[in-house]
């Protein structure tokens, strides 16, 4: 029974460590809220105030010189948009590479992730070429697509390991009972890997939220989301931290407190059928 | 659940009416302008004070698109050489309008109306806008480059700075003021690689050093005696005087290390004048001198010109607002308002003459007469001491500049940071250019410089 | 309905999502393909002419080609191990139920919900800055000479931001992993005094090797097209000290407007990442495609 007591310290031990690993790895976003109630003098002060008179002053201004909800707006109508369009796409894919594999489907999966590869800026003339053709510069719409079709591989890929998951006789049963293949998916496949579709949407929807070359090069101010509106922040002269980190919070915080609570969701949904 | 969706539909249409009246307009007379600009402190101001242009024209909406420069001309090229149409004004440099003009990107801005008294902008800085007797932009403010000093440090050193001192002269003074240990650094100049940082600043020094960038035959000038001569003195006067990690810094970053008082003297665009000398941004505000850009063996080219200003994409399918607004933006009616609303000193600087004719901003803007002188004696037609084919003091009116100062940059911004030395970053940056100026067909037989290579 | 037409009209169901990628990968890449060949700089609209493989030598023989090679491999390498590696360590850290785990996995999880350029700049700006940097002040508070991260250490602390990016994702994929784990297992180890250390090489270790090679695989992936990082703190340098193959890219198409050559240096990278990719999936490829 001497073991208990050192079991005990242990225990501490690991917690206290962990809390402090977890504090650390926070630290910069912690850092960047208190800056954000920060003056513009006290953001720069050396050494740094961590106890000071906290000002709204940096949120008004860039309320006062930006539309937020506007580019809040579109963010919602483009990362959402994304995810539901990629969700269109790739659960019926994922179900036919799941359930009627080919020869090739594991090279088109492999294919599939290798489009991702391709370095944005080098296809961006091409893009806005196009873009412009289709009339479809600054448009909410086109951001809609390319986000979907950024995002389409590791969708396919994620939805197709956790159908593969699924045992194929539970599928059979369904059909034996004279289910069809829509009512396959919605009645028996949705229901079971629910958690896995709905991880992969919010990871699509993250991904989506905080692309920042695309929804900078195809916007000027009509579909121009949150990520545009940090640039416009990003390095003007003299004193700008305080208002670069409000502004910051200010585009990061929706994604994080969604982050925040489907916590549970992500950590039970994200396996990439890693996990048997 | 059905109480539910309705509120939520609601919402999206509310949203969306909020967002689109934003956008569209609801009546047939508005038009909305998108205006492309850099977020510095005087756009910035231009951005605040347009709610009185809206104010005054009903039915104009502006739009405004707030990048950091880099982005933003990446964002604007991308834009105007594809004619996307995106942007019905531009905020645009000395650089890019001579070129986009000769190109036809851009409006013509001709026949302007008498009150808005084109003659009284600078005859130098309207030459630097104009292509065929065509001026394509209207200058928003117009700097050169010009040294300060910390007046009270050398009064108290019992040094003089002469009113156009050599880079010698700066070099002896740095040695004497240096003192890191308190937090004092002797010099502080760009060091932060691009072809509008360091590459500025160090064109006006090889010129003042005899150096050009290409021959009358476009063959480049980089690995010879001046251009050699003037990076290693640059190289050696900011390592040895300047302060830590100085290939990070370009002007915003030594501003405020100049403003923080850290700095003994800086030589850099004149606008940072505004700053430097407000006791609300300075702690150095009342200590600070004003001399001309530092020369060698000539001074030829060695200030820089630099211009923002205002153009119309040729895409743009609301020219005459937006030409009313532009014109509106650079009139010497706003320069009143921003002397009013911001006081005299924050009057955008270096465009108009009548500027300068005004003994309230000479009094209130202690560096205005050397601004004035400096900007004067800009030639940029003539920058460098040997003759060469191209017009610009610390750029060269040709398409591939961007390329080839934007590596220099590198290579150099490099060497500055222990990264390679620069007898042999000069050998490299010689090959690179030739390279790229042998792509561009500078060298097919018959060398016809063209059209849009001499604006 | 007999099973096979139904077979065939199901397999049918993978063609949106395959056309809609074509559609993405080939137009792009076909115009990337023609440009590649093509004198075309958007400077000079009217001095468009074929030029065969001109773009591609041009490219190869840039000053930094070679640099740019070496450091995505670097930055790529350096990301994954210390993500692999720091995940494994943290969530095995947390797996044990402590009060407060939730928050902990809450705060641990967090950066990655940060976009890519405010996690950069604020590390450039409010922790690494040599002035004004929090980092500053605690080295300071330590007796040492603040270091000036960016100028003398360019390409590492590119790595430590994208790292710290990319670690919770790591920690994610780890922690959702071992909650698979049989803890019985574990708990009859532990009885028969099996040390910690042992229970991890032999029991959690092995458990972690299919989720390790998820997380390498789907990292590579984005960290060899990592730019906005680099863009928004170092600019590639100084020097050429961090600019990676897409940023090499992005010189050529966004500051020299040479599309040609932006189009090649595209294709090129395309073929170094597919090459990694290739070295990757011989090396995890089992575990992601085994049934």
């Amino acid at each position: 029974m001497a073991k208990k007591p050192t079991r005990r310290l242990a225990r501490t031990v690991r917690a206290i460590a962990s809390w402090l690993v977890g504090l650390i790895v926070f630290f910069p976003i912690l850092w960047m809220l208190l800056t954000s109630f920060k003056t513009e003098l006290d953001a720069f002060s050396m050494p740094p105030h961590f106890v000071f008179a906290p000002t709204l002053e940096n949120y008004e201004q860039i309320l006062k010189r930006a539309n937020y909800l506007h580019y809040a707006w579109n963010s919602i109508v483009t990362a959402g948009g994304a995810t539901i369009l990629g969700m269109l796409v790739a659960v019926p894919a994922a179900f036919a590479f799941a359930y009627h594999p080919t020869l090739r489907t594991k090279n088109i999966l492999l294919w599939m992730l290798s489009t991702k590869m391709l370095p944005g800026v080098g296809v961006l003339v091409p893009i806005y070429l196009i873009c412009r053709d289709l009339n479809m510069l600054d448009s909410r719409t086109a951001l809609i697509v390319i986000f979907a079709l950024i995002n389409l591989p590791i969708m396919v890929w994620m939805i197709y390991t956790y159908f593969r998951d699924i045992p194929i006789d539970i599928l059979e049963a369904a059909r034996m009972d004279g289910a069809g293949t829509w009512k396959t998916m919605s009645r028996v496949l949705i229901p079971i890997s629910r958690g896995g579709l709905a991880s992969t949407a919010l990871l699509c929807l993250i991904l989506s939220w905080n692309e920042s070359f695309w929804s900078l090069n195809l916007t000027t101010s009509n579909a121009a989301p949150l990520s545009a509106l940090v640039a416009s922040f990003s390095s003007p002269e003299g004193l700008f931290w305080a208002k670069l980190s409000a502004v910051s919070t200010l585009a990061c915080a929706p994604i994080l407190v969604l982050g925040w609570l489907s916590q549970r969701q992500l950590v039970r949904g994200l396996t990439f059928g890693a996990v048997k | 659940m059905n109480d539910l969706r309705n509120r939520l539909s609601s919402f999206v249409l509310a949203a969306s009416i909020a967002t689109a009246s934003g956008i569209a307009a609801p009546a047939l007379a508005d038009t909305t302008l998108t205006i492309g600009t850099v977020n510095n402190a005087d756009m910035v101001r231009m951005q605040a004070l347009s709610s009185e242009y809206e104010k005054s024209h009903a039915g104009v909406h502006l739009n405004w698109v707030v990048l950091e420069e880099n982005t933003l001309r990446q964002r604007l090229t991308t834009d105007i050489a594809t004619h996307g149409g995106q942007f019905d004004v531009v905020t645009i440099g000395a650089y890019e309008a001579p070129l986009w003009g000769a190109q036809h990107w851009l409006q013509p801005l001709d026949n302007l109306p008498a009150s808005y008294d084109v003659n009284d902008i600078f005859a130098n800085v309207r030459e630097q806008l104009t292509v065929d007797k065509h001026l394509y932009a209207v200058p928003f403010y117009a700097e050169a480059s010009i040294t300060y000093y910390r007046s009270d440090l050398f009064a108290q050193h019992g040094l003089t700075m002469p009113p156009s001192p050599t880079w010698d002269q700066m070099r002896d003074f740095a040695a004497k003021l240096h003192d890191p240990e308190h937090g004092m650094y002797g010099i502080c100049l760009r060091g932060k690689a691009g072809w509008g940082e360091n590459m500025a600043l160090l064109g006006t020094i090889v010129n003042s050093y005899g150096g050009r960038w290409f021959d009358e035959q476009w063959r480049p000038q980089i690995d010879t005696p001046p251009w050699h001569q003037a990076v290693n003195f640059y190289v050696g006067l900011l390592s040895k005087y300047g302060p830590p990690g100085p290939s990070d810094n370009g002007f915003n970053e030594n501003l405020a290390l100049f403003a923080a008082g850290r700095c003994a003297m800086w030589v850099d665009a004149s606008v940072g004048g505004g700053t430097v000398s407000d006791p609300k941004e300075s702690r150095v505000a009342g200590k600070v001198g004003y001399a001309r850009a530092p020369h060698q063996v000539t001074d030829r080219g060695s200030a820089w010109l630099w211009v923002w200003s205002l153009a119309i994409p040729a895409s743009s399918k609301q020219t005459d607002a937006a030409r009313d607004f532009i014109l509106w933006a650079t009139s010497r009616e706003y320069l009143e308002l921003v002397a009013a609303r911001y006081g005299e000193a924050a009057t955008p600087p270096g465009t108009r003459e009548s500027t300068y004719a005004s003994q309230a901003y000479l009094k209130a803007a202690p560096f205005a007469q050397v601004t004035y002188d400096s900007l004067r004696a800009v030639d940029p037609a003539h920058p460098t001491l040997l003759p060469v084919p191209y017009k610009g003091i610390q750029i060269v009116s040709i398409p591939e500049f961007q390329a080839v100062a934007s590596l220099v940059g590198r290579l150099v911004a490099g060497a500055l940071a222990g990264r390679g030395n620069v007898d042999d970053v000069l050998h490299t940056s010689q090959n690179a250019v030739n390279r790229t100026m042998k792509r561009a067909g500078y060298y097919d037989a018959p060398v016809v410089p063209k059209k849009e290579a001499q604006p | 309905m007999s099973t096979h037409r139904r077979k065939r009209s199901e397999r049918l169901l993978a063609q949106p999502a395959i056309v809609m990628l074509l559609v993405w990968m080939i137009v792009p890449l076909a115009m990337t393909l023609y440009f590649s060949t093509q004198y075309f700089n958007l400077l000079y609209p009217n001095k468009s002419s074929f030029v065969g493989l001109e773009n591609f030598a041009y490219f190869f023989t840039y000053p930094s080609f070679w640099t740019s090679v070496l450091n995505t491999i670097l930055l790529v390498g350096s990301v994954l191990v210390i993500t692999v590696v720091g995940g494994v360590l943290i969530s095995v850290l947390v797996d044990d139920h402590f009060p407060g785990q939730g928050i902990v996995r809450m705060l641990l999880i967090s950066p990655f919900f940060i976009m890519p350029t405010v996690a950069a700049l604020v590390w450039k700006n409010l922790l690494m800055n040599p002035v004004s940097g929090f980092l500053a002040w605690l080295w300071r508070l330590f007796g040492l000479t603040p270091v000036n991260w960016f100028a003398d250490w360019p390409l590492l602390s590119v790595i430590v931001v994208v790292a710290w990016e990319w670690l919770p994702f790591a920690i994610l994929i780890f922690v959702t992993a071992l909650q698979s784990m049989d803890r019985e297992q574990k708990e009859a180890a532990q009885m028969d005094g099996a040390r910690s250390v042992a229970i991890f090489r032999h029991l959690t270790l092995p458990h972690l090797a299919r989720p390790i090679a998820v997380v390498v695989m789907i990292e590579a992936i984005f960290l060899l097209n990592v730019f906005a990082e680099i863009f928004v703190t170092t600019n590639g340098g100084p020097g050429d000290a961090t600019t990676n193959v897409p940023f090499l890219v992005y010189t050529q198409a966004l500051v020299e407007f040479d599309v040609g050559a932006a189009s090649a240096g595209g294709l090129v990278a395309v073929v170094l990442a597919n090459i990694m990719a290739i070295f990757l999936i011989r090396l995890i490829g089992k575990s992601l495609t085994a049934r």
